[in-house]
Protein backbone atom coordinates (compact mmCIF):
# COMPACT_ATOMS: atom_id res chain seq x y z
CA UNK A 1 0.00 0.00 0.00
CA UNK A 2 1.25 3.22 -0.82
CA UNK A 3 1.44 5.98 1.78
CA UNK A 4 0.45 9.83 1.55
CA UNK A 5 0.93 12.65 3.70
CA UNK A 6 -2.00 14.98 3.71
CA UNK A 7 -0.94 18.32 4.62
CA UNK A 8 -3.35 21.20 5.28
CA UNK A 9 -4.61 23.18 8.01
CA UNK A 10 -8.29 22.57 7.18
CA UNK A 11 -9.54 19.49 9.38
CA UNK A 12 -12.41 19.65 6.96
CA UNK A 13 -10.37 19.69 3.56
CA UNK A 14 -8.10 16.98 5.63
CA UNK A 15 -10.88 14.45 5.82
CA UNK A 16 -12.31 15.18 2.67
CA UNK A 17 -8.63 13.92 1.24
CA UNK A 18 -8.56 10.98 3.39
CA UNK A 19 -11.25 9.78 2.40
CA UNK A 20 -10.83 9.73 -1.19
CA UNK A 21 -7.40 8.76 -0.90
CA UNK A 22 -8.80 5.84 1.13
CA UNK A 23 -10.97 5.04 -1.90
CA UNK A 24 -7.74 5.08 -4.29
CA UNK A 25 -5.98 2.53 -1.78
CA UNK A 26 -3.51 5.07 0.31
CA UNK A 27 -2.33 5.00 3.17
CA UNK A 28 -2.43 8.40 5.11
CA UNK A 29 -0.69 10.54 7.41
CA UNK A 30 -2.14 13.94 8.23
CA UNK A 31 0.12 17.26 8.94
CA UNK A 32 -1.76 20.24 10.23
CA UNK A 33 1.36 22.47 8.83
CA UNK A 34 4.97 22.54 7.06
CA UNK A 35 6.48 21.93 10.01
CA UNK A 36 4.59 19.19 11.40
CA UNK A 37 4.55 17.48 7.89
CA UNK A 38 8.89 17.49 7.92
CA UNK A 39 8.66 16.25 10.92
CA UNK A 40 6.29 13.28 9.88
CA UNK A 41 8.86 13.47 6.40
CA UNK A 42 11.85 12.88 8.37
CA UNK A 43 10.51 10.35 10.75
CA UNK A 44 9.00 8.16 7.86
CA UNK A 45 9.21 9.53 3.88
CA UNK A 46 5.71 9.11 2.28
CA UNK A 47 5.40 7.81 -0.91
CA UNK A 48 3.09 10.98 -1.69
CA UNK A 49 2.23 14.28 -0.49
CA UNK A 50 -0.93 16.39 -0.89
CA UNK A 51 0.26 19.78 -0.09
CA UNK A 52 -1.99 23.42 0.45
CA UNK A 53 0.22 26.39 0.05
CA UNK A 54 -1.05 28.44 2.57
CA UNK A 55 -0.51 27.86 6.85
CA UNK A 56 0.64 28.78 9.68
CA UNK A 57 3.95 27.70 11.64
CA UNK A 58 5.38 27.22 7.91
CA UNK A 59 3.59 27.21 4.58
CA UNK A 60 3.82 24.80 1.77
CA UNK A 61 6.54 26.30 -0.49
CA UNK A 62 8.82 26.80 2.55
CA UNK A 63 7.94 22.78 4.00
CA UNK A 64 8.58 21.67 -0.29
CA UNK A 65 12.25 23.26 -0.37
CA UNK A 66 13.44 22.06 2.51
CA UNK A 67 12.00 18.62 1.61
CA UNK A 68 13.87 18.62 -1.53
CA UNK A 69 16.89 19.15 0.05
CA UNK A 70 16.24 16.38 3.14
CA UNK A 71 18.12 12.98 2.45
CA UNK A 72 15.63 11.15 0.40
CA UNK A 73 13.32 14.44 0.45
CA UNK A 74 13.73 14.26 -3.56
CA UNK A 75 11.68 11.01 -3.55
CA UNK A 76 7.90 11.50 -2.55
CA UNK A 77 5.64 13.03 -5.46
CA UNK A 78 4.68 16.17 -4.27
CA UNK A 79 0.82 17.29 -5.63
CA UNK A 80 0.25 20.86 -4.21
CA UNK A 81 -3.82 21.65 -3.57
CA UNK A 82 -4.24 25.35 -3.23
CA UNK A 83 -6.90 27.82 -3.79
CA UNK A 84 -3.53 29.71 -5.03
CA UNK A 85 -4.59 29.08 -8.28
CA UNK A 86 -2.32 32.02 -10.62
CA UNK A 87 0.44 31.01 -13.14
CA UNK A 88 2.82 32.57 -10.78
CA UNK A 89 2.12 30.54 -7.82
CA UNK A 90 1.83 27.09 -10.02
CA UNK A 91 5.48 28.08 -12.02
CA UNK A 92 6.76 28.95 -8.69
CA UNK A 93 5.98 25.21 -7.36
CA UNK A 94 7.21 23.73 -9.96
CA UNK A 95 10.46 25.49 -9.65
CA UNK A 96 10.16 24.31 -5.86
CA UNK A 97 10.08 20.48 -6.86
CA UNK A 98 6.25 19.91 -7.06
CA UNK A 99 5.19 17.12 -9.57
CA UNK A 100 1.32 18.55 -9.95
CA UNK A 101 -0.76 20.83 -8.82
CA UNK A 102 -4.60 20.49 -7.86
CA UNK A 103 -6.40 24.15 -8.12
CA UNK A 104 -9.58 24.10 -5.28
CA UNK A 105 -11.80 23.09 -5.31
CA UNK A 106 -10.85 19.43 -6.56
CA UNK A 107 -12.91 16.54 -6.31
CA UNK A 108 -12.08 12.63 -6.36
CA UNK A 109 -12.03 12.78 -10.00
CA UNK A 110 -8.81 15.58 -10.24
CA UNK A 111 -6.93 13.87 -7.48
CA UNK A 112 -7.74 10.49 -8.91
CA UNK A 113 -6.74 12.30 -12.31
CA UNK A 114 -3.51 13.56 -11.25
CA UNK A 115 -2.16 10.57 -9.20
CA UNK A 116 -2.79 8.82 -12.38
CA UNK A 117 0.02 11.24 -14.41
CA UNK A 118 2.06 11.26 -12.14
CA UNK A 119 2.16 7.53 -11.71
CA UNK A 120 1.15 7.09 -8.39
CA UNK A 121 -2.02 5.19 -9.58
CA UNK B 1 -43.86 8.24 -24.32
CA UNK B 2 -45.69 6.49 -26.53
CA UNK B 3 -44.08 4.24 -28.94
CA UNK B 4 -44.72 6.39 -31.86
CA UNK B 5 -43.28 9.43 -30.55
CA UNK B 6 -40.12 7.45 -29.34
CA UNK B 7 -39.38 5.88 -32.30
CA UNK B 8 -39.46 9.09 -33.87
CA UNK B 9 -37.18 10.39 -32.02
CA UNK B 10 -34.77 7.21 -32.49
CA UNK B 11 -35.25 7.45 -36.30
CA UNK B 12 -34.11 11.12 -36.35
CA UNK B 13 -30.73 10.42 -34.07
CA UNK B 14 -29.89 7.22 -36.11
CA UNK B 15 -30.52 9.19 -39.01
CA UNK B 16 -28.64 12.31 -38.30
CA UNK B 17 -25.46 11.43 -35.94
CA UNK B 18 -26.22 7.66 -35.66
CA UNK B 19 -26.56 7.62 -32.69
CA UNK B 20 -28.63 4.51 -30.95
CA UNK B 21 -30.66 4.50 -27.94
CA UNK B 22 -32.59 1.58 -27.09
CA UNK B 23 -35.57 1.51 -25.06
CA UNK B 24 -33.93 1.51 -21.43
CA UNK B 25 -32.03 4.81 -22.45
CA UNK B 26 -35.48 6.35 -22.44
CA UNK B 27 -34.40 8.50 -19.65
CA UNK B 28 -31.87 10.39 -21.73
CA UNK B 29 -34.21 11.39 -24.25
CA UNK B 30 -36.34 12.69 -21.36
CA UNK B 31 -33.55 14.81 -19.48
CA UNK B 32 -31.68 15.93 -22.54
CA UNK B 33 -34.36 16.65 -24.78
CA UNK B 34 -37.11 18.29 -22.22
CA UNK B 35 -35.24 21.32 -22.24
CA UNK B 36 -35.09 21.75 -25.62
CA UNK B 37 -38.83 21.00 -25.78
CA UNK B 38 -39.31 24.30 -23.79
CA UNK B 39 -37.12 26.27 -25.15
CA UNK B 40 -39.19 26.58 -28.29
CA UNK B 41 -42.24 26.53 -26.64
CA UNK B 42 -43.53 23.27 -26.40
CA UNK B 43 -44.60 21.68 -22.48
CA UNK B 44 -43.79 18.31 -23.18
CA UNK B 45 -41.61 16.19 -25.83
CA UNK B 46 -44.50 14.73 -27.37
CA UNK B 47 -45.81 18.14 -28.32
CA UNK B 48 -42.41 19.19 -30.11
CA UNK B 49 -42.49 16.04 -31.87
CA UNK B 50 -46.23 16.38 -32.84
CA UNK B 51 -45.45 19.84 -33.90
CA UNK B 52 -42.43 18.22 -36.13
CA UNK B 53 -44.74 15.00 -37.65
CA UNK B 54 -46.75 18.15 -39.23
CA UNK B 55 -44.01 20.33 -40.14
CA UNK B 56 -40.64 19.99 -40.64
CA UNK B 57 -38.42 22.24 -38.58
CA UNK B 58 -35.09 21.43 -39.72
CA UNK B 59 -33.06 24.24 -36.83
CA UNK B 60 -35.26 22.01 -34.23
CA UNK B 61 -34.15 19.02 -35.33
CA UNK B 62 -30.15 20.10 -35.82
CA UNK B 63 -30.98 21.26 -31.90
CA UNK B 64 -32.18 17.51 -30.61
CA UNK B 65 -29.79 15.72 -32.36
CA UNK B 66 -27.48 17.88 -30.72
CA UNK B 67 -28.64 17.71 -27.15
CA UNK B 68 -28.16 14.17 -27.56
CA UNK B 69 -24.73 14.00 -28.01
CA UNK B 70 -22.22 13.23 -25.30
CA UNK B 71 -19.46 15.97 -25.31
CA UNK B 72 -17.67 14.58 -22.60
CA UNK B 73 -13.92 15.19 -23.56
CA UNK B 74 -10.21 15.40 -21.39
CA UNK B 75 -6.44 16.11 -22.31
CA UNK B 76 -4.26 13.19 -22.78
CA UNK B 77 -7.23 10.86 -22.26
CA UNK B 78 -6.40 7.47 -21.54
CA UNK B 79 -2.82 8.38 -21.46
CA UNK B 80 -1.18 5.15 -22.70
CA UNK B 81 -2.76 6.08 -26.46
CA UNK B 82 -0.72 9.57 -26.69
CA UNK B 83 2.51 7.64 -25.16
CA UNK B 84 2.03 5.68 -27.74
CA UNK B 85 1.86 8.09 -30.52
CA UNK B 86 4.75 10.09 -29.49
CA UNK B 87 6.92 6.94 -28.72
CA UNK B 88 5.72 4.72 -31.23
CA UNK B 89 4.02 6.19 -34.43
CA UNK B 90 5.20 9.26 -34.70
CA UNK B 91 9.18 7.97 -35.06
CA UNK B 92 7.53 5.90 -37.84
CA UNK B 93 5.94 8.08 -39.64
CA UNK B 94 8.97 10.48 -39.66
CA UNK B 95 11.26 7.83 -41.00
CA UNK B 96 8.62 6.61 -43.82
CA UNK B 97 7.14 10.08 -44.42
CA UNK B 98 11.27 11.50 -44.99
CA UNK B 99 10.96 12.42 -48.69
CA UNK B 100 7.79 13.96 -48.52
CA UNK B 101 7.77 15.34 -44.73
CA UNK B 102 4.34 15.82 -45.05
CA UNK B 103 2.47 14.28 -42.26
CA UNK B 104 -1.37 14.75 -41.91
CA UNK B 105 -3.54 13.52 -38.79
CA UNK B 106 -7.40 13.95 -37.91
CA UNK B 107 -9.37 13.70 -35.09
CA UNK B 108 -12.67 12.55 -36.35
CA UNK B 109 -14.92 13.54 -32.99
CA UNK B 110 -12.86 16.63 -31.74
CA UNK B 111 -15.44 17.43 -28.84
CA UNK B 112 -14.29 20.41 -27.71
CA UNK B 113 -10.76 20.20 -29.00
CA UNK B 114 -8.83 18.45 -26.11
CA UNK B 115 -7.77 15.57 -28.35
CA UNK B 116 -6.00 17.64 -30.87
CA UNK B 117 -4.85 20.33 -28.91
CA UNK B 118 -3.41 17.48 -26.83
CA UNK B 119 -1.88 15.86 -30.46
CA UNK B 120 -0.28 19.69 -31.37
CA UNK B 121 1.27 19.72 -27.47
CA UNK B 122 3.14 16.12 -28.19
CA UNK B 123 4.18 17.58 -31.74
CA UNK B 124 5.60 21.10 -30.10
CA UNK B 125 7.55 19.08 -27.22
CA UNK B 126 9.12 17.26 -30.77
CA UNK B 127 9.51 20.57 -32.53
CA UNK B 128 13.65 19.67 -32.68
CA UNK B 129 12.82 16.63 -35.05
CA UNK B 130 10.42 18.16 -37.10
CA UNK B 131 11.88 21.54 -38.55
CA UNK B 132 11.07 21.43 -42.26
CA UNK B 133 7.63 19.07 -42.00
CA UNK B 134 5.05 20.01 -42.77
CA UNK B 135 2.59 18.82 -39.74
CA UNK B 136 -1.07 19.04 -40.35
CA UNK B 137 -4.18 17.97 -37.31
CA UNK B 138 -7.18 18.51 -38.80
CA UNK B 139 -10.43 17.87 -36.23
CA UNK B 140 -13.68 17.58 -36.73
CA UNK B 141 -16.86 16.73 -35.44
CA UNK B 142 -20.81 16.91 -35.95
CA UNK B 143 -21.20 19.58 -33.43
CA UNK B 144 -20.95 23.15 -34.06
CA UNK B 145 -21.21 24.28 -31.03
CA UNK B 146 -18.38 22.16 -29.49
CA UNK B 147 -16.04 23.10 -32.91
CA UNK B 148 -17.01 26.55 -31.40
CA UNK B 149 -15.80 25.92 -28.51
CA UNK B 150 -12.48 24.27 -29.41
CA UNK B 151 -11.36 27.02 -32.10
CA UNK B 152 -12.46 29.80 -29.17
CA UNK B 153 -9.48 27.65 -27.21
CA UNK B 154 -10.93 28.57 -23.82
CA UNK B 155 -11.00 25.81 -21.10
CA UNK B 156 -12.38 26.07 -17.50
CA UNK B 157 -10.61 25.30 -14.56
CA UNK B 158 -12.18 22.15 -13.97
CA UNK B 159 -11.04 20.96 -17.89
CA UNK B 160 -7.58 22.06 -17.98
CA UNK B 161 -7.32 19.78 -14.53
CA UNK B 162 -8.18 16.77 -16.16
CA UNK B 163 -5.34 14.56 -18.10
CA UNK B 164 -2.91 18.01 -18.58
CA UNK B 165 0.18 17.91 -17.23
CA UNK B 166 0.63 21.15 -14.82
CA UNK B 167 4.13 21.72 -16.74
CA UNK B 168 2.00 21.52 -20.41
CA UNK B 169 -0.66 24.52 -18.64
CA UNK B 170 1.98 26.78 -17.74
CA UNK B 171 3.72 26.83 -21.03
CA UNK B 172 0.87 26.41 -23.24
CA UNK B 173 -2.16 28.59 -21.61
CA UNK B 174 -2.77 31.74 -20.34
CA UNK B 175 -5.39 32.55 -17.43
CA UNK B 176 -8.45 34.73 -17.99
CA UNK B 177 -9.77 34.97 -14.93
CA UNK B 178 -11.02 31.39 -14.15
CA UNK B 179 -10.52 30.50 -17.24
CA UNK B 180 -7.46 29.21 -19.63
CA UNK B 181 -6.84 29.85 -22.89
CA UNK B 182 -4.41 27.80 -25.09
CA UNK B 183 -1.63 29.99 -27.06
CA UNK B 184 -1.97 31.04 -30.61
CA UNK B 185 1.04 28.50 -31.40
CA UNK B 186 -0.99 25.42 -30.49
CA UNK B 187 -4.11 26.76 -31.48
CA UNK B 188 -2.94 27.88 -35.17
CA UNK B 189 -1.65 23.71 -35.41
CA UNK B 190 -5.24 22.59 -34.99
CA UNK B 191 -7.51 22.87 -38.34
CA UNK B 192 -11.32 22.38 -37.12
CA UNK B 193 -13.89 22.02 -39.57
CA UNK B 194 -17.39 20.74 -39.28
CA UNK B 195 -18.25 16.52 -40.41
CA UNK B 196 -20.74 14.13 -39.86
CA UNK B 197 -19.24 10.36 -39.64
CA UNK B 198 -22.22 9.06 -41.76
CA UNK B 199 -20.81 10.88 -44.95
CA UNK B 200 -18.11 10.31 -47.34
CA UNK B 201 -14.88 11.10 -45.78
CA UNK B 202 -12.91 11.03 -49.26
CA UNK B 203 -12.98 14.85 -49.31
CA UNK B 204 -10.81 15.30 -46.29
CA UNK B 205 -7.69 13.36 -48.03
CA UNK B 206 -5.71 10.50 -46.94
CA UNK B 207 -4.50 10.31 -43.32
CA UNK B 208 -1.07 8.78 -41.53
CA UNK B 209 -2.84 8.62 -38.41
CA UNK B 210 -6.55 8.80 -37.38
CA UNK B 211 -8.23 9.16 -33.97
CA UNK B 212 -11.81 8.19 -33.76
CA UNK B 213 -12.53 7.74 -30.43
CA UNK B 214 -15.23 7.44 -28.03
CA UNK B 215 -17.59 8.06 -30.37
CA UNK B 216 -18.48 4.75 -32.47
CA UNK B 217 -19.75 2.76 -28.89
CA UNK B 218 -23.07 5.77 -29.42
CA UNK B 219 -24.04 3.92 -32.50
CA UNK B 220 -25.18 0.80 -33.70
CA UNK B 221 -23.60 -2.30 -35.48
CA UNK B 222 -24.54 -1.01 -39.10
CA UNK B 223 -23.60 2.56 -38.39
CA UNK B 224 -20.17 0.90 -37.06
CA UNK B 225 -19.61 -0.84 -39.58
CA UNK B 226 -20.41 1.79 -42.29
CA UNK B 227 -17.96 4.47 -40.34
CA UNK B 228 -14.83 2.21 -40.18
CA UNK B 229 -14.95 0.91 -43.77
CA UNK B 230 -15.20 4.70 -44.51
CA UNK B 231 -12.26 5.62 -42.58
CA UNK B 232 -10.36 2.65 -44.06
CA UNK B 233 -10.67 4.07 -47.18
CA UNK B 234 -9.16 7.73 -46.07
CA UNK B 235 -6.03 5.96 -43.93
CA UNK B 236 -2.72 5.95 -45.68
CA UNK B 237 -2.08 1.74 -46.00
CA UNK B 238 0.93 2.46 -43.75
CA UNK B 239 -1.25 4.51 -41.62
CA UNK B 240 -3.01 3.59 -38.16
CA UNK B 241 -6.71 4.59 -36.67
CA UNK B 242 -6.21 4.86 -32.45
CA UNK B 243 -9.89 3.58 -31.39
CA UNK B 244 -11.27 4.72 -27.85
CA UNK B 245 -10.51 1.91 -24.80
CA UNK B 246 -13.50 0.18 -25.48
CA UNK B 247 -13.90 0.19 -29.16
CA UNK B 248 -12.33 -2.47 -31.74
CA UNK B 249 -13.12 -3.57 -35.36
CA UNK B 250 -13.43 -6.95 -34.79
CA UNK B 251 -15.48 -8.62 -36.61
CA UNK B 252 -16.61 -5.01 -37.76
CA UNK B 253 -14.65 -4.70 -41.07
CA UNK B 254 -12.30 -6.53 -43.05
CA UNK B 255 -9.82 -3.21 -43.62
CA UNK B 256 -8.18 -2.65 -40.13
CA UNK B 257 -7.11 -4.88 -37.80
CA UNK B 258 -5.64 -4.50 -34.83
CA UNK B 259 -1.90 -4.37 -34.28
CA UNK B 260 -1.63 -5.61 -31.31
CA UNK B 261 -4.26 -7.26 -28.75
CA UNK B 262 -5.34 -4.74 -26.70
CA UNK B 263 -3.12 -1.53 -27.55
CA UNK B 264 -6.00 0.45 -28.85
CA UNK B 265 -4.14 0.96 -32.40
CA UNK B 266 -5.07 -0.50 -35.95
CA UNK B 267 -3.77 -1.13 -39.38
CA UNK B 268 -4.52 -2.11 -42.93
CA UNK B 269 -2.44 -4.78 -42.27
CA UNK B 270 -2.82 -5.93 -39.01
CA UNK B 271 -2.98 -9.61 -37.77
CA UNK B 272 -6.35 -10.80 -37.72
CA UNK B 273 -7.75 -11.90 -34.58
CA UNK B 274 -7.37 -15.05 -33.31
CA UNK B 275 -10.57 -17.04 -33.00
CA UNK B 276 -9.99 -16.45 -28.72
CA UNK B 277 -10.29 -12.41 -29.17
CA UNK B 278 -13.51 -12.37 -31.64
CA UNK B 279 -16.61 -11.72 -29.79
C1 LIG C 1 -17.51 11.65 -26.22
S1 LIG C 1 -16.98 12.77 -27.45
C2 LIG C 1 -15.36 12.16 -27.80
C3 LIG C 1 -14.32 13.26 -27.82
C4 LIG C 1 -12.88 12.78 -28.00
N1 LIG C 1 -12.69 12.06 -29.23
C5 LIG C 1 -12.42 11.95 -26.82
O1 LIG C 1 -12.20 10.75 -26.96
O2 LIG C 1 -12.29 12.50 -25.72
C6 LIG C 1 -17.95 12.29 -28.85
C7 LIG C 1 -18.09 13.34 -29.92
O3 LIG C 1 -18.59 12.73 -31.11
C8 LIG C 1 -19.37 13.67 -31.80
N2 LIG C 1 -20.22 12.96 -32.76
C9 LIG C 1 -21.34 12.24 -32.50
N3 LIG C 1 -21.88 11.78 -33.65
C10 LIG C 1 -21.07 12.20 -34.65
C11 LIG C 1 -21.10 12.06 -36.08
N4 LIG C 1 -22.08 11.37 -36.68
N5 LIG C 1 -20.13 12.66 -36.78
C12 LIG C 1 -19.13 13.35 -36.18
N6 LIG C 1 -19.06 13.52 -34.85
C13 LIG C 1 -20.02 12.96 -34.09
C14 LIG C 1 -20.12 14.38 -30.69
O4 LIG C 1 -20.58 15.66 -31.12
C15 LIG C 1 -19.05 14.45 -29.58
O5 LIG C 1 -18.39 15.68 -29.57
Amino acid sequence: MKSCLIVDDSKVIRMVAKKILHDLAFETVEAADGQQALDACKANMPDAVLLDWNMPVMSGIEYLRELRALPNGNLPVVVFCTTENDIEHIQEAIEAGANEYIMKPFDSEIIQAKFTQVGLL
Amino acid sequence: MGSEYFDYIRDLLKDRSGLAVSLDKTYLIDTRLLPVARKHGYDTIVDMVKALKIRHNEALVVEIAEAMNTHESLFFRDVEPFELFKNIILPQVLQRRKDTRRMRIWCAACSSGQEPYSLAMLLHEEAHRLSGWNMEIVATDISHSVLARAKEGLFSQFEVQRGLPVQMLVKHFAQEGDYWRISDKIRKAVTFKAFNLLTDPRGLGRFDVVFCRNVLIYFDLETKRKVLDALGGVIAPDGVLFLGSSESTIGLTEQLWPVEAGLGVYKHTGSPPSLAELP
